[in-house]
């Protein structure tokens, strides 16, 4: 076991080595140049190169340069990726020119709001998913299982931002009615408005992953239904109730558990739209507007964050295998 | 009707990689009957799929739709829904049935053109990773991981964004998007290929490498690869649908779904008519894809049933 999750953490290690270089070639082949830019018109080219010395970007980009000509590789001991690293590192994760603030500081602030929809996105979808999917498979081929399984596959058609805007303006049109926008309301001084403000958002991103564990719980417990220990529980004498609980369902959970895990991460990307239609100041919204204002510094650091919550629930949800399923023993 | 599209699908792809499908064609062509009886449902994404393109071809070529893609004069500006305008018209008078037909092309040809470079070179890759094993393969996965292991939007937003919203990068995106998925379901199905001994034959009478993957391996995993496309066609449309959303999308003056449904939305007064067709356009079109990709794969492979979360 121990081994598994160091090996696993080592191959997260490369994944967010390869997931550097990508985004930081993406992002610094970005046409314009910062010194120019910020120097303004009628500028002297010493000042310019004294401006990019400033910024750091004179320096080649990677520590390693393939050329055609000889030396066929060059090497530099500083370079702009090198000083990137080395900050996000020491916790500098830079400056957003766009709100003139720390990145720290803005995380800290909305990290809180991304957390809380992304929990109470997972509290429905497993509160609608799992019944629901569960019952689709002990009634298969009856009204419950095609209304579930029409449900479901409308459920993963329907565009999130879609369902997004109709939650928000079919009551505005019909009754003048919105959530409270604009200013997050804090769960701890007003839990009921903090939850008028929430409950619609996590709703719509819940019905896209609701609809995909609707379906795996079913087919899932329907797989389980056929093996031969449920045979052996009810030979033995269980109650049918015990039977389904104990050894179906249980058994049944572990790929729905592996799904829930990198529906986690898909939240993120998720979120992105949804924060931005239902305006909550949380850290999709942030990367959407740095993204828009192309302060493409704060979209690589943003992106290496992402990637390590992703690369870390991938690993929580290796792990939470073996919990579920003690068959499974790593070496 | 429905016999000639169910082989529509893998007939795209025998014109793409080898013209020797002629037998699961026929296999095909029987199995299509199959589809009908066995999946109501897979059939009606099917129909679904044909109106659309239909309506693309011949609202982009023929120009049926009652008024052209931004005549502003076709009626008054947030006009509900009437004889005249059955959709409503926008906020600068423009009817909304007629963007709305014209939406159809945009999404189907971004995604298909998107699916096919995506899956060709996802395929490509898969066997090449497949077959080559050792430093190739852990290489190419580990990229693969690293692909998989971010959110597909933010890549999608980060590569638009930076070279600039156009036909050709919203298409490169997508693109882009695909290869990984593809790659790796590729990559475990040419693994299993590769210990067949119709290779081993192949290599003792001498065929080079190329020629074992393309001629000999790609044939094989080329069924599989067709049931992921039907299954990605759906994605790509929403993810056509999403960019344009948020203002990344194709530019105008062409339509898109996307835009047009969150222009309805920054719009007061609220027409609700303005927004529901182009965001109900987007759920058919994924909704279609959906139906018949559960139902290709149920066919082509009855294990993967309902696998697909």
């Amino acid at each position: 076991m121990q081994t598994f999750i160091i090996r696993r953490l080592l191959i997260g290690v490369v994944i967010l080595f390869f997931l550097s270089v990508i985004v930081f070639t993406l992002l610094s082949v970005v046409p314009g140049n910062p010194a120019t830019q910020r120097c303004g018109l009628g500028c002297k080219t010493e000042q310019i190169k004294a401006i990019e010395h400033q910024l750091g970007i004179d320096k080649p980009l990677f520590p390693v340069e393939v050329s055609g000509s000889t030396p066929f590789l060059h090497f530099y001991g500083d370079s702009q990726y090198g000083d990137w690293l080395r900050n996000v590192a020491k916790g500098n994760l830079g400056q957003s020119t766009y709100y003139n603030e720390a990145v720290t500081t803005a995380i800290r602030a909305r990290l809180p709001v991304t957390l809380e929809l992304m929990i109470l996105t997972m509290i429905f979808t497993i509160a609608i998913g799992i019944p629901f999917g569960v019952l689709s498979a002990l009634f298969r081929n009856s009204p419950i299982d095609y209304v579930v399984r029409l449900t479901s596959i409308f459920g993963l058609s329907v565009p999130s931002f879609f369902v997004a805007t109709m939650v928000l303006i079919v009551p505005l049109a019909l009754w003048n009615y919105s959530p409270p926008i604009g200013r997050t309301i804090a769960l701890t001084s007003d839990p009921w408005g903090n939850f008028k403000q929430f409950a619609p958002a996590a709703a719509v991103l819940a019905l896209g992953s609701a609809a995909g564990i609707m379906r795996l719980a079913r087919s899932s417990l329907l797989e389980v239904l056929r093996q031969d220990y449920m045979r052996t529980a009810r030979a033995k004498g269980l109650r049918e109730g015990a039977v389904i609980l104990r050894h179906g369902l249980k058994n049944s959970l572990i790929p729905v558990v592996t799904v829930l895990g990198l529906q986690m991460a898909g939240l993120l990307g998720g979120a992105l739209i949804i924060e931005q239609i239902f305006t909550l100041p949380g850290l999709g919204q942030y990367i959407f507007v740095e993204l828009f204002n192309k302060d493409f510094q704060v979209v690589q650091t943003m992106a290496l964050y992402v990637g390590v919550v992703v690369i870390l629930l991938n690993l929580a949800v290796d792990v939470s295998y073996a919990w579920f399923d003690p068959r499974i023993r790593y070496s | 009707m429905a016999k000639d599209v169910v082989v529509g699908t893998p007939g795209i792809a025998t014109g793409m990689f080898a013209e020797r499908e002629a037998g699961s064609l026929s296999r095909g062509l029987r199995r299509s009957g199959v589809l009908i009886r066995r999946n109501p449902l897979g059939f009606i994404g099917l129909l679904i799929i044909l109106i659309l393109g239909a309506v693309a071809v011949l609202s982009n070529f023929f120009h049926i739709p009652p008024y052209a893609l931004n005549d502003f004069r076709a009626g008054q500006p947030d006009e509900g829904m009437s004889l005249a305008h059955p959709f409503g018209t926008d906020a600068i008078g423009r009817d909304v049935l007629s963007r709305t037909m014209y939406g159809a092309w945009i999404s189907l040809s971004v995604a298909f053109v998107s699916v096919l470079g995506g899956s060709a070179i996802g395929t490509a890759f898969g066997i090449i990773s497949g077959y080559s094993g050792g430093f190739v393969d852990s290489f190419t996965q580990r990229i693969v991981d690293t692909a998989i292991a971010f959110p597909g939007l933010l890549l999608l937003l980060i590569i638009v964004q930076t070279l600039g919203p156009s036909f050709s990068t919203v298409v490169l995106a997508i693109m882009l998007g695909i290869i990984p998925g593809v790659t790796r379901v590729v990559r475990g199905a040419a693994l299993s290929e590769k210990n067949n001994q119709y290779v081993e034959a192949a290599r003792a009478v001498g065929a080079d490498t190329p020629r074992v993957l393309f001629r000999h391996i790609l044939p094989n995993v080329l069924a599989l690869a067709i049931v992921i496309m039907t299954t990605l066609l759906g994605a790509a449309i929403l993810a056509e649908a999403s960019l344009s959303f948020l203002g990344l999308g194709i530019p105008a003056p062409a339509a898109s779904w996307g835009r047009d449904l969150n222009d309805a939305r920054n719009h007061l007064p609220i027409r609700i008519p303005a927004a529901f067709f182009p965001g109900a356009a987007i759920t058919l079109t994924v909704l279609g894809f959906n139906l018949l990709g559960d139902a290709i794969r149920d066919i082509a492979d009855p294990r993967l049933r309902g696998s697909q979360s």
